[in-house]
Order: structure tokens, then sequence, then C-alpha cells
């Protein structure tokens, strides 16, 4: 009997040509797009071009008809709302810099996604990401590296469970960027030559700080001070929600040379400010840690790997080794640079092919 | 395919079809020019305004044909506040041109009401209406000493409709409309009939209320085709401007083909209604007992078997606990039937329910929501096949979430 796979449509290419490749496959293909936004902004979402907006529903139901298979619509905005967007907002007032990616691909993709495909019947969710499943060795499956290297979205996919993964169908990795928009093309789907999403979609212009102002339920905390490393006063800052470890431009601070945020304090709400070497660490630990092709860390154990601190972070080789109290480090071999909290460590075989596990930088 | 969706739109009737072919084709005329080609459409319209009334005991002059349902609701409410404004200053009255201060103006209606409704009446509020929005019973009714105590000074309008399109409330208009006249004659009485209007007998209702809307792919005639009756006398002016149709009161050429279409449903729904009434009644009796077979399953709005005078005939609303109606939606579209969650809606999603919510379903209890509406095209076989596909969906999602 034909296996059914729901796919998750965007509305954009690359998720258009994953259902169409299952298609040609022999899948039973249901195409599905996830309403997370709220009414009041789907005005926004879809002008800008948001990944799922209004105008996604209408690009992804024009390719399930071109391709000929059928098409939902999904309510998954109580999920998203819970998972992706407080938790976005809770982290950033303090101090932290959350990826909402992750937490929306663990918990409403991959958790009630998901759930709700193996309701209606499915046994495979697939998705349009830059990645591969493979089972390895040990038996454990894992996420791993697609086949170019100039299209990767392995790091927002770690916290992904055996379980899920067992149910998940990746068809996407296999290809090139101008491949898929070839396939597209040739497949006659009208998406074809849709510019690729980029900033958050909740947060379409970028402005984090006043989306967060306008959240109900949130104290986003006021002015405070930037200090230098030793903790001298410099000047007022607008409130930490409007900074991220790393950041050098929209300080406001004129200085000789360049200064960057170096640390968020949400206790003192003080921001410092440094030289770009203040920026620079040998090693990062991480809590919340999920595995993937490693099962787990023995206390004593050393595994040499090579971990990304941010989702376009090239990769650094390193050790990885336990924390304790279920933390893990990844002493790398050359420091890396804006390890900011609240993004993840996500570390992987030494040549950065397959993951083996991640967490929460601390 | 097995269609239990008659609430969100018909197949068209036969005789429906008919009536419209020869304006398709040859009878293209436009029905304002002078010539014999346009008197044929003409006629055809004013026909189809005859037939039209008839259903409601209106007069054909008091018919006036718009786009469909959503253009009628909104004319009703912004016409009416239009007809308030142009007679207050008529009256030497302007302190409502200022806004925030002296009459500001007000109007009653409900928590039920379809979107066309509520989303003008929030239209009116941005214009510095204020408006009443009354809460149902937990069987979807609407009082009428509700509506009496409501009313203010300033009260221009009423809106209640006839009878909602989730639940199937029949609500008690008539009582209401001359409740409200009994001490108020300034104040407008429009009810939307769009769930109603050839579906029971609404005989006699222009003699209650001012304003009614209708749309015609709800009784079998096309899309894109409604009409908004105004009582002879009311003072109402144009929503569309820009031509002398309509009596001046909706511009735009006549949509004849629509018009005609329209006619010939409403008159083919006229004649035959008590024979569809009971046929519905009948299957949705059919299909709500094996339903029952189901537990915890909770009917939404009133009902009381074989009865069609408090509960549309062909309208099944249900919360199944233990299940999300999304997924048993999907599930039952897979095996070729369709039926809706509440209310259909642009996106395709579901919108969380104001009419559950507003009689008192709890948020879980919502979303497991389901809605099928009958009609008399339906066979018992196909109530028969809905119900054990439903029962077997049920049980498969309810086993899945170990409800």
């Amino acid at each position: 009997m034909k296996k059914t796979v729901v796919v998750g449509m965007s509305g954009g290419v690359d998720s258009s040509v994953c259902a169409y490749l299952l298609k040609e496959q022999g899948y039973d293909v249901i195409g599905v797009t996830m309403q997370i936004w709220r009414p009041e902004n789907a005005c926004d979402v879809s002008y800008n071009g948001g990944c799922c907006g209004l105008s996604a529903v209408d690009d992804a139901r024009r390719v399930a008809e071109v391709i000929g298979i059928p098409y939902y619509v999904m309510d998954f905005r109580e999920e998203f709302q819970k998972h992706v967007i407080d938790n976005f907002t809770s982290q950033y007032v303090k101090g932290r810099t959350p990826n909402p990616c992750i937490e929306c691909n663990r918990h409403v993709k991959w958790e009630a996604l998901l759930q709700k495909s193996r309701d209606i019947g499915a046994d495979f969710l697939a998705t349009g990401h830059y990645a591969r499943i493979t089972q390895l060795e040990n038996g454990r499956y894992t996420i791993s590296a697609s086949k170019t290297a100039a299209k990767d979205q392995t790091y927002a996919l770690y916290a992904l469970t055996q379980d899920q993964l067992s149910h998940t169908l990746l068809p996407i990795g296999e290809y090139e960027k101008p491949d898929v928009r070839r396939i597209a093309e040739e497949a006659g789907l009208p998406v074809a030559h849709k510019k690729d999403s980029q900033e958050i979609c909740f947060v379409p212009d970028g402005d984090y700080a006043s989306f967060i102002e306008k959240e109900d339920g949130i104290a986003v905390p006021g002015p405070g001070d930037f200090v230098t490393p030793d903790g001298t006063f410099i000047a007022k800052h607008k409130g930490i929600t409007h900074y991220t470890v790393g950041q050098r431009r929209g300080l406001g601070v004129a200085a000789g040379e360049r200064i960057y945020v170096t640390n968020i304090d949400p206790a003192t709400d003080r921001v410092t400010l440094g030289a770009d070497e203040d920026l620079f660490t040998s090693v990062v630990i991480a809590d919340d840690v999920c595995w993937m092709g490693l099962e787990g860390i023995a206390p004593d154990e050393k595994v040499r790997v090579k971990a990304k601190i941010r989702y376009n972070h090239g990769g650094e080789t390193g050790v990885l080794e336990s924390a304790g109290e279920g933390k893990v480090k990844v002493s790398f071999d050359k420091p890396v640079r804006a390890a900011a909290p609240g993004q993840a460590l996500v570390y992987y075989d030494e040549t950065g092919t397959y993951i083996y596990g991640g967490g929460t930088i601390i | 395919m097995i269609y239990l969706d008659n609430a969100a739109t018909t197949q068209i009737e036969e005789t429906a079809f008919d009536a419209m072919l020869p304006f398709l084709k040859g009878e293209y005329g436009n029905a304002s020019a002078v010539y014999e080609l346009a008197r044929d459409s003409k006629r055809a319209v004013f026909n189809a305004r005859k037939q039209c009334a008839n259903v409601i005991g209106a007069a054909p002059n008091e018919i006036f044909f718009t786009s469909g349902g959503s253009e009628s609701d909104n004319w009703a409410l912004i016409g009416a506040y239009e007809a308030w404004k142009k007679k207050k200053s008529e009256h030497g009255d302007r302190s409502f041109v200022h806004s925030g201060q002296g009459y500001s103006g007000h109007i009653i209606t409900t928590a039920i009401e379809h979107h066309a409704v509520l989303r003008s009446a929030e239209y009116l509020e941005s214009q510095g209406v204020a408006v009443s929005y009354l809460k149902p019973d937990c069987e979807g009714f609407i009082k009428p000493a509700q509506v009496l105590d409501a009313i203010r000074e300033d009260t221009f309008l009423v809106s209640v409709m006839t009878a909602n399109n989730e639940i199937g409330t029949v609500e008690p208009v008539c009582e209401i409309a001359d409740a409200v006249h009994g001490i108020r004659k300034d104040i407008l009485v429009h009810t939307d009939a769009v769930q109603a209007y050839g579906q029971i007998c609404l005989d006699g209702y222009a003699g209650h209320v001012d304003l009614l809307s209708a749309s015609a792919h709800k009784l079998g005639g096309p899309k894109g085709v409604g009409m908004l009756y105004i009582r002879d006398g009311v003072k109402f002016g144009p929503l569309i401007r820009g031509g002398m149709q309509e009596s001046g009161r909706r511009a735009g050429t006549e949509n004849v083909p629509g018009i005609v279409g329209f006619g010939a449903a409403a008159e083919n729904s006229f004649a035959g209604l008590d024979a569809k009434i009971s046929a519905e009644t009948a299957l949705r009796d059919r299909l709500l007992a094996k339903i029952g077979d189901i537990t915890d399953v909770i009917i939404n709005g009133p009902y009381v078997e074989g009865d069609s005078a408090k509960r549309l005939p062909g309208n099944i609303s249900v919360c199944i606990r233990g299940i999300e109606g999304e997924s048993a939606l999907i599930m039952l579209d897979r095996t070729g039937i369709c039926a809706s969650a509440g209310s259909a809606c642009t996106s395709g999603a579901r919108e969380p329910s104001h009419v559950l919510k507003a009689i008192g379903r709890a948020d879980d209890e919502a979303k497991g929501s389901l809605r099928f509406t009958l009609s008399h095209h339906n066979t018992e076989e196909e109530i028969d096949k809905a119900a054990e596909i439903l029962t077997e969906i049920v049980l498969k999602l309810r086993e899945r979430n170990r409800f």
C-alpha cells in the first residue's frame, strides 16, 4: 500500500518541490500549511512576504493544485504562540538571544504538526529543509548535511527525537538550490522564482524590541547602563531587549575604536561594551541538551566534534565533554566569536556531517 | 462524494439553471437600455423581483438586488447609519457630527451574527456609534425583552439574524421587531435571513421587519447575487453609487442571469417548502440519532426531534469530546464527505467560533465542533454512510489521543 506523507508547505519553492518530488516518488501526498499568524498581524505578515502569511496560503494552494494533491490549512496558532512567540519574548527580556526556528521545529512542526499528520493517517511528515536523515552504524537516526554546503539547514533541527526522525522525510537535502529551482520550473510550479524568506517570520521588519513591547503580559525592562568591561559607566541605554551579544550598530555610543556588546546582565540591566577581542571565548557550555547521533556522553568521555554556535556559523572543531547536571561543554581548538546565551550549541562529528546533539548556550 | 455542507453553499437547482441559461447566451441585453433585447432582460429582472418578494410577503418594489448576503448586511447597517445621520441633520441637529459629544448613535445586535454584520458593526463603532452585542442563552436564543432593555434614546437600528449559520437557532425575529416597533417606531429592524430564506417559512416577515438580507446560493441559486428588502417608506440611500439601477439605490449593471436564477430558486423553494422541510428534518434526525451512538457528544443549539420551528431543519452542530474537529474534517474529506467545523473562511483555516463561545462552550469543547448541513437532495443511504464513517473516525482519533 502507498505510504502517506504530509508535506509542510510554506508557499516557498523548497517545500513546493518537496511535495512534487514525493508525489513523483509514489507517495500519497497531502499538503498542509500551518496557520500560525494571528488575525491582527495577518496583513503585516503577508504583505511582507513572510513564510507563513495569507499570501503563503495562496501560493501553497496553487502549488498543490498544479501537483494535484489535497491541501489543507491547519490551525497551530495556540502552539506557535506558546512555544515560539512567548518563549522568544521571555528569553529576550532575560537578555538572551533565542532562535525561534529551533523552537518552531521542535514543538510546532515535529510535535503538533507531526501528531496531527499521524492523526489523519499519515506515515510521515516532510519539509523542504536542506538536510538529510541518515541511520548511523549505532542504529540511531541523525540529521546530516545536505548535498550542498552552500545551503545548510541542519542547525535548527538538532532537537528532533529518534521517534520524530523515523517519521520524517527530507527529500530536498539531496539537491542543490539551483536544482530545486529548475525542478520547480520544469514542473510548472508557480513559485519557482519566489525569493527566499530571511528574517524571523513573525517579526518581518526585524525590529524585535518593538515586537516585544507590543506583546501582552510582558514586563519590558526599562533603560539601564552601558558599562565598560571593568564596570565603569559609559552612558544610558534603551533597555536590554534592544541588544544582542556581538552587536555593533545602533548602540548610540560614540567611541574611538569599534565597540561591541560583550555581555548582557538582566539582573542589573547592565550592557557591557568592549572590544572585538572581548567577544572571543574558547569554552561554550550548553544546557537543555538533546542527543541525536550520539546516545549521550559518559562523565569522563571526550569526543572530537565540530560545533556551531549560531545558524550561519561555519563551525569550529573542538572537544565535547560533560559539564555535569545534564550540561555539556565544547572546548574549541580556536576561540569562537560572540557565543550568545540563548542560541544553540550544535555539535557534529569532526567533519561537520552528522549531528551528534545540541543544547542551549548558557 | 456526500455533500453535507449546504449552509456554506448549495448545488444549483435545475429550475434555476434552466432559467438562467438564455441570459448567459442570447439574452444579453443591458436591462437599463431602451431596445427590445433590453426589455427582455428588464422583464426577467422584474419577474425575479416578484418571485423573491413572495417568499417574505413583500412587494416587488421593496426588493433590491445586490452582489450577495455580505453586501446586503453591510448596506443594511451602514445605510441605516447614513439615514439616521441625514435625518438628524435635517432636523438641524448637528451635534453628532462632532465625535464623542451628544448623539453618537446606537445600534443593537447580537454576539452570534455573521461576520458581515459584526464587522459592519465594528466599522460603525469606528465612526463613533455605540453597539450593544446581546448575548444569547445557551441554545442561542435572543429574547425580545433583552432587546427592549438595550434600547437607548439614540438607538436607530436593531439587527438580529433570522437563523444562525453555525448552530441553526431560529430567532424570534418577528416578535422582536413587533416589540421594538411597539415602543419606538423610528428604530429600524434588520434581519440577516441568509441562512433561513428559502429554508423555512418566512411568509409575512416583510410585515414585521424593515430590512432583510438574503443570498441566492444558499437556496439553490447562483453565487454572486443577493438582495436587501427595504420596507416601502423607509428612507434609505445607496451603498454602491454610480447609476440609477434598483431605483437609484444600488448602482451597477444588473446581474441579469444571477437575478433570474435567484428568482427561480426562490420560487422553487417557496413552492415545495413543506415537503423540503419535512425531508430535511427526517434526515437530520436520522443522522443525529446515529451520531448519538457515539459517547460524549454535545448538540449545539436547540434540538427537539421532528421540530423545525426553533432549529433549521437541515442543521446539525455538535461538539465531540476528545477529538479535534479539524482532523476529523480532513479525514471526512479523504473519504469524500463534505462537512464543516463552523462557518467557511477564505483562508480555509478554522476560526475559533464566536458563536460556540457565546453559547458557553469551553475552548476544548469548541475544538471538537463539526457542522453537517443537509439538503432535501441527500438520501438516507448517504446519511447512514456518513454516520458510519464519522463513527469510525471518532474512534480512531480518540484511540490515538487516548481519550
